[in-house]
């Protein structure tokens, strides 16, 4: 999961420092292998007889330093050409230290497994000052054993660093969208909780408690009953419809009182549909913005209008309000964020199978449907 | 003290406006309220009409806002009759309260306790009982008022606007916003003003001023935003107020007394 915000210049610094401590810790990771690897093919060299462990060591550790350079340099090197490709292209660019794919992979092992040998040896002949004639010191038969040996070890190290890399890209991902989630909630919850209806609200119940109990105490138990379903309100699990009119009727018959005779509303939920469950307060924000962005700026205010039916195997939810339309409040602002988190959360659950839309209504006002499959 | 004080009351929520009202008639039981508003619009016309000694403005109002409506009333105040004191009602502004703060303007949080509003009600009280002159008052108040003015709550960066789309019938006219001497508000419209013509758009100055540059064009009236290459010279008159002539256009504009400071001599 990617985030549709442009990345803040901080970001990108900290991402900087990231990429830094990520590639000296793989240069770290590639030299332990490198030398790991050399010793043990050394050792087991020794071991058979083929030669003094020293100059085993030089010989392996020169092809090894060889390899590496090709097949892990140049692997970033494809991933550097590539981005400046996508880049050029107007697409995106990769994971940095991307896998560059398997047949970058393997090209780049077999120009090592061509290369790391002879020029290896090359190297080795040179620090040691041994004469080395053709590949390998001892015997005709070394030579095969070298590219063996060579095959197997960047074998082991490509396998083992490559599927490293891909898990721990992986727990980045899932890291990344687990805080995208998280962060999700957070404003979802305070676009619930603004402070400003909060505290008109209470101001209104304060006044009621004055001059009508009985009233206030119904009030009270609709905020009581919003202020529960806000915060029990989880992304994923679903509640029926009926539920989701009871509390949006809690929110309207709130902002009922505020607004007085500014606000009429009216909500209709077929029998047959109570039961259909629904994402926890989905038409939330949508009320939220008729109220906010369509009746609060118009001074004789308006009404507001829920709707449920059933069209073929989808079910139509539709919140349309007679204010003063989309137009006049073209700016950016945290309308689009509820419209956003809506979309969000039916993309999560539903896919492409749920839609929402947004649009003027003819004579004034706004009209948002949400289609969704029925089955789901 | 003087004469009984008189009060206006502006909230759009009808239940707050009440409570407010039997709140101060409880404590300051001489206060008159002459009129309730239940949007800033409303709140100007009455507080012009009545000509009270205080007005209470919710910040959030459906038309024009609390602080919008005291614009409006300090630049259309008449010469003579003291400037209303003012205070403002707030359920939550985070960044207003902070600049009513800075500005020492009196302000009342909802819900509205009882000691709280016994404290600005003497903190009122003591103003009334040594009033300055009404020209002193209206200045102090014009002052503050910039300044709460100047301090935009959201600073969210807009782009620039470099190029104005005014449609007439089917036909959609570019107007290079460089060209434009002035922008001046009616009603829902903005009239977009050129040297040769002008032009109606469906955008308000609200909307407007977060895309223009404020070095190039300036605002000097709560409906006016000129071009300040274009102005050819200012005339202040006594009440504070000034009038500008332009290069290319024949009619003068008019600074009000929030805006006048911006012409002074070097």
């Amino acid at each position: 999961m990617s985030s549709l915000h442009p990345p803040l210049p901080g970001a990108l610094a900290a991402a900087g420092r990231n990429t830094w401590r990520r590639a000296s810790a793989q240069l770290v990771r590639g030299g332990a292998m490198v030398l790991v690897l050399n010793l043990a093919i050394a050792t087991l060299l020794t071991v058979g007889g083929l030669g003094r462990f020293v100059s085993n060591l030089v010989v392996s550790m020169c092809i090894g330093l060889v390899c590496w350079l090709i097949i892990d340099g140049g692997r970033h090197v494809v991933a550097v050409l590539r981005d400046r490709w996508r880049v050029a292209r107007g697409l995106p660019p990769g994971h940095p230290f991307g896998f560059p794919g398997w047949h970058w992979l393997l090209a780049l092992c077999a120009l090592g497994l061509v290369l790391g040998p002879i020029l290896g040896n090359l190297m080795a002949a040179q620090l040691t000052g041994d004469h080395i004639p053709g590949m390998w010191p001892f015997s005709g038969s070394g030579t095969g054993m070298t590219w063996l040996l060579t095959l197997l070890a960047s074998a082991i190290a490509v396998l083992t660093l490559s599927l490293r890399e891909r898990l721990s890209h992986a727990r980045a991902d899932a890291e990344a969208a687990r805080r995208a989630a998280a962060e999700n909630q957070l404003k979802l919850l305070q676009s619930q909780l603004e402070p400003h209806m909060l505290f008109n609200t209470l101001a209104n119940l304060r006044v009621l408690i004055g001059m009508d109990p009985p009233r206030a105490q119904a009030m009270l138990d609709r905020l009581i009953a919003f202020l529960r379903a806000t915060l029990s309100a989880s992304r994923s699990a679903l509640h029926p419809l009926g539920t989701e009119f009871e509390r949006i009727g809690d929110y309207l018959a709130l902002m009922g009182i505020r607004m007085g005779s500014r606000l009429q509303t009216q909500l209709s939920l077929p029998a047959e549909l109570q039961a259909v469950g629904v994402p926890p307060l989905l038409l939330q924000p949508l009320v939220e913005n008729c109220i906010k962005h369509g009746l609060e700026p118009k001074v004789a205010g308006g009404r507001i209008e829920v709707n449920a039916r059933r069209d073929g195997d989808m079910l139509e939810l539709s919140v349309l309000d007679s204010g003063v339309g989309l137009g006049a409040n073209a700016q950016p602002g945290d309308s689009r964020f509820g419209l956003q988190q809506v979309r969000e959360r039916l993309h999560t659950l539903y896919g492409s199978h749920a839609t929402l839309v947004l649009e003027d209504v003819a004579g004034g006002g706004t009209v948002a449907r949400i289609r969704l499959p029925l089955d789901a | 003290m003087n004469p009984a004080a008189t009060a206006l009351i502006a909230e759009d929520e009808p239940l707050l406006a009440e409570a407010l009202r039997a709140d101060l008639a409880r404590q300051w039981p001489e206060l008159q309220v002459l009129a309730m508003a239940g949007d800033g619009q409303q709140a100007v016309e009455l507080a012009l009409a009545k000509q009270p000694t205080l007005c209470f403005l919710d910040i959030r109002m459906p038309g024009l806002s609390g602080l919008e409506a005291a614009r409006a009333l300090a630049e259309d105040w008449p010469d003579g009759p003291h400037f209303p004191l003012l205070v403002f009602v707030t359920a939550y502004d985070q960044y207003a309260l902070q600049a009513f703060d800075a500005q020492a303007v009196d302000y009342l949080l909802k819900p509205v306790d009882s000691a709280r509003l016994a404290a600005c009600i003497a903190r009122l009280q003591r103003t009334l009982a040594t009033r300055q002159g009404a020209a002193q008052e209206l200045q102090a108040s014009v002052e503050q008022l910039r300044a709460l003015l100047g301090a935009p709550a959201t600073a969210t960066s807009v782009p620039r606007l470099e190029m104005i789309q005014a449609q007439v019938g089917a036909t959609v006219h570019l107007v290079p916003v460089s060209e434009v001497i002035y922008f001046e508000a009616a009603d829902k419209y903005l009239r977009v003003v050129t040297a040769e013509r002008e032009h109606l758009i469906r955008m308000s100055l609200r909307e407007l001023l977060p895309q223009l540059d404020p070095n190039v064009f300036w605002q000097v009236h709560r409906g006016t935003v000129v071009q300040a290459r274009c102005i050819a010279s200012a005339r202040r008159d006594e009440s504070g107020k000034a009038f500008l002539s332009l290069k290319g256009r024949a009619e003068t504009l008019t600074v009000s007394r929030l805006y006048a400071h911006l012409f002074k001599g070097m």
